[in-house]
């Protein structure tokens, strides 16, 4: 007993040691740094669910880094050293899968938009249609972000040309513009009207329900710390992750 | 030409310059000192370029009460301060500009003023090219040609070699002579005194202390500091 | 002055100095589609950024020359001004300088944005500055602003004064001594501050991205598109790239000799 309890001591200290790619610690579970590159969109959830996995697993330091999942993807291809992508849609983690990077990716949540008005309404905005008057402020994803494509897609399927002021590079960043009073309106996900609270209002958009974005969640074939990356995956896809998600916004898979 | 009427105080730190004199239209009084006595004030509060009290009588109009650049005055530098982004026909042209506000009628103007002290072959050099001599004759034409009423030269010798000390002096007494209007020349030294001014103004630590002739301050002179300047002693 | 040999170590530590700034650029040509390069030039995103920061960059240089240089006149008389004063007006110039630009863009929001101090007074009267050309303008100002005051500065510090002495003993007013000495004696100052001012003005990416938005044609400049382009479309964002360092060379050089004894020799 007491000898299993050194050589678990002593794999415990060489994993803390060097957060390399180790073999799985017999009994301690998993430890080191694992770090995550996410969608914008999953800034307040995912920072719950890693407080929540840091808690379970004190041994690791879950690190994110938030951003547009298009740029993400590019920093992956370029050999940024993540263990974890989560990105906003399918089409952003096929770039990471087709270049062979990424481990059986699967979708974790689903979301929809939303359209947001400043606190207050003062552009007096009800539908998808007032976005295409002129007189006011409105901001949307570019499209080559996946918040911006979606919202092409439904206002295509709809027929509203806006007009646009802002094309931004991530749906966090239109957020800001809205809850500050900059703009009168945006297209942002469902998730991000929740997470901004009372400085901006919802307004339901019957067609956008339709139009879901798939979320998927992939281990990174050149993970420094695979086997922590992996406990990370399994948790957001498990239980707690899923009731996390739903408690956020997000639909189910 | 009017006679110059000085009777004013230049406030400095250590101590204020007082003086009180007259120089009648034609003459050159030369001030004459130890360094730091507090000459080039006197000659920078007639000019206006720095605070004083008290009057500056030019006939009947009093200076004092106007800004340096309507008082008539004018100054050859102990540093000549010649504009270095003009060329010498420019610079000699500048107070013709400031008149007249075309420069090129300036420039056309300007042309007795440079046959008068020959730099009609320098006219095109830049300041930086040219010699102390040279430098300074542009500097004394340029401050002729704004036709002044008072004409003030700070050391004028200072910039110069000693071997073209003896022409230019010579050269720089003729042009004062020409002048006509009352003069001062600044100088701690006896040979341009001698050549140069007509009647002396000794001032030590803001004080004038003599005045009078080369020979009357050496006959009886009024502090050490005069007795060996006028001997021609080394100061 | 005698010849001084360069020691080994002001070579190699100078020579990776160099090298840390030369080789990302030699990384940038080197991977250029350089097969594309022609239609990804003549392309609209390329196009349209290119004109649009040419534009708010030569304007924000004149703002800055209009607006800067009496400032920097101002910075320096105020020596003449008590400690307290002199101190404050030299750290307000300096602060757009070490502040992040998009804090920048954060502070120029909160002032002039439609719920800003002022913007709200500016929203009643019908003038929205944010999304707006205009409001890229204003945030390249105030990030260049600074390097022209200073440059400014500096030649009315070196250039001899006392020419203007020399030119009020010659009969010259305030105005004109102001025209025909001190100008052009700060003049080569001048421009080489409008130059740094320029150049400054076209990189500028957080303070314009934050206060006037990302619109292509209206505010995405050559910075902001090429971010973007990095998300999607590498080589549009390398093309973009490319044409930012060939502008700035190109002022580089247009104004060598003749205008910055100091800078570039």
């Amino acid at each position: 007993m007491r000898a299993l309890a050194v050589a678990a001591a002593a794999l415990l200290l060489a994993g803390c040691a060097a957060p390399a790619a180790d073999p799985e610690p017999a009994s301690e579970g998993p430890t080191g740094t694992v770090t995550v590159l996410a969608a914008a969109s999953l800034t307040d959830v995912f920072d719950d669910l890693a407080a929540r996995f840091e808690a379970e697993h004190p041994g690791v330091d879950v690190v994110l880094s938030y951003g547009g999942s298009s740029a993400l993807a590019e920093q992956v291809v370029s050999g940024s050293p993540a263990d974890v992508f989560a990105s906003a849609n399918e089409s952003t983690m096929a770039i990471v899968s087709d270049a062979g990077l990424a481990v059986a990716p699967v979708v974790f949540a689903t979301n929809s938009l939303e359209l947001v008005v400043s606190a207050g309404n003062p552009g007096g905005v009800t539908g998808l249609a007032d976005l295409a008057r002129p007189e006011l402020a409105v901001a949307l994803c570019d499209p080559v972000v996946p918040c911006g494509s979606a919202a092409q897609r439904l206002l295509d399927r709809v027929g509203v040309v806006a007009r646009v002021d802002t094309l931004e590079e991530d749906v966090r960043a239109v957020l800001t513009k809205v809850a500050l009073g900059e703009v009168d309106a945006a297209l942002v996900y469902r998730t991000d009207a929740i997470a901004a609270g009372a400085d901006v209002e919802g307004i339901e958009v019957p067609e956008a329900a339709s139009l879901l974005t798939r979320y998927p969640v992939a281990l990174l074939a050149d993970a420094r710390n695979p086997a922590a990356a992996q406990s990370f995956v399994d948790f957001v896809l498990g239980e707690v992750g899923r009731r996390v998600l739903t408690g956020a916004g997000f639909g189910a898979p | 030409m009017s006679v110059l009427r000085v009777e004013m105080t230049v406030p400095r730190s250590a101590f204020d310059v007082i003086a009180a004199f007259e120089v009648p239209a034609g003459r050159v009084l030369g001030i004459v000192g130890p360094n730091g006595a507090g000459k080039s004030s006197i000659l920078a509060g007639i000019a206006g370029l720095v605070e004083a009290r008290g009057n500056v009588l030019l006939g009947d109009r009093d200076l004092a009460a106007l800004p340096a650049e309507q008082r008539g005055v004018g100054v050859v530098f102990q540093d000549l301060l010649l504009f270095p982004h003009l060329d010498v026909r420019d610079n000699v042209a500048f107070p013709q500009r400031v008149r007249l506000g075309g420069r090129r009628a300036a420039r056309e103007a300007v042309e007795p003023w440079l046959a008068r002290l020959d730099l009609a072959a320098l006219a095109d050099r830049h300041p930086g090219s040219l010699s102390g001599g040279q430098a300074q004759r542009v500097a004394l034409a340029r401050a002729l040609a704004a036709e002044p009423d008072v004409l003030l030269l700070d050391e004028p010798m200072a910039a110069l070699d000693v071997e073209v000390r003896d022409e230019v002096r010579a050269d720089l007494a003729r042009h004062l002579r020409d002048f006509g209007g009352p003069a001062i020349v600044v100088t701690h030294d006896r040979e341009d005194a001698a050549a140069l001014a007509d009647e002396v103004l000794a001032v030590e630590r803001g004080r004038v202390v003599q005045r009078g002739t080369l020979a009357e301050l050496a006959a009886d002179p009024a502090t050490a500091w005069v007795a060996r300047f006028a001997s021609g002693r080394a100061v | 002055m005698p010849r001084r040999r360069t020691g080994p170590v002001v070579a190699i530590l100078g020579g990776l100095g160099l090298a840390l700034l030369v080789l990302p650029l030699v990384g940038l040509v080197a991977r250029a589609p350089w097969n594309e390069l022609p239609a990804l030039l003549g392309s609209d995103t390329v196009l349209q950024a290119l004109v649009l920061s040419l534009g708010t960059a030569a304007a924000s240089t004149v703002a800055c020359l209009v607006l800067g240089i009496p400032l920097a006149v101002l910075l320096s008389h105020s020596v003449h001004w008590p400690v307290v004063p002199r101190r404050l007006l030299r750290a307000a110039v300096t602060v757009p300088m070490v502040l992040p630009p998009v804090i920048g863009g954060i502070a120029l929001l909160l002032l002039l944005g439609r719920r800003g101090l002022l913007g709200q007074w500016l929203a009643d009267l019908g003038l929205a500055l944010p999304f707006t050309t205009p409001a890229v303008v204003i945030a390249q100002t105030f990030v260049a602003m600074p390097f022209l005051v200073f440059a400014v500065e500096g030649a009315l510090r070196s250039a001899d004064r006392r020419s203007e002495v020399a030119a009020a003993s010659l009969g010259a007013s305030r105005a004109q001594v102001f025209r025909l000495v001190t100008l052009p004696l700060v003049a080569p100052g001048i421009a080489a501050g409008a130059v740094l001012c320029f150049s400054r003005a076209l990189g500028e990416f957080g303070a314009t991205i934050t206060f006037a938005g990302s619109f292509p044609g209206v505010t995405r400049t050559l910075p902001i598109a090429s971010y973007l382009a990095m998300n999607s479309d590498p080589d549009t964002a390398i093309a973009l790239a490319l044409v930012l360092l060939a502008v700035s060379l190109v002022v580089l050089l247009a104004l060598r000799d003749r205008w910055m004894p100091g800078v570039v020799r």
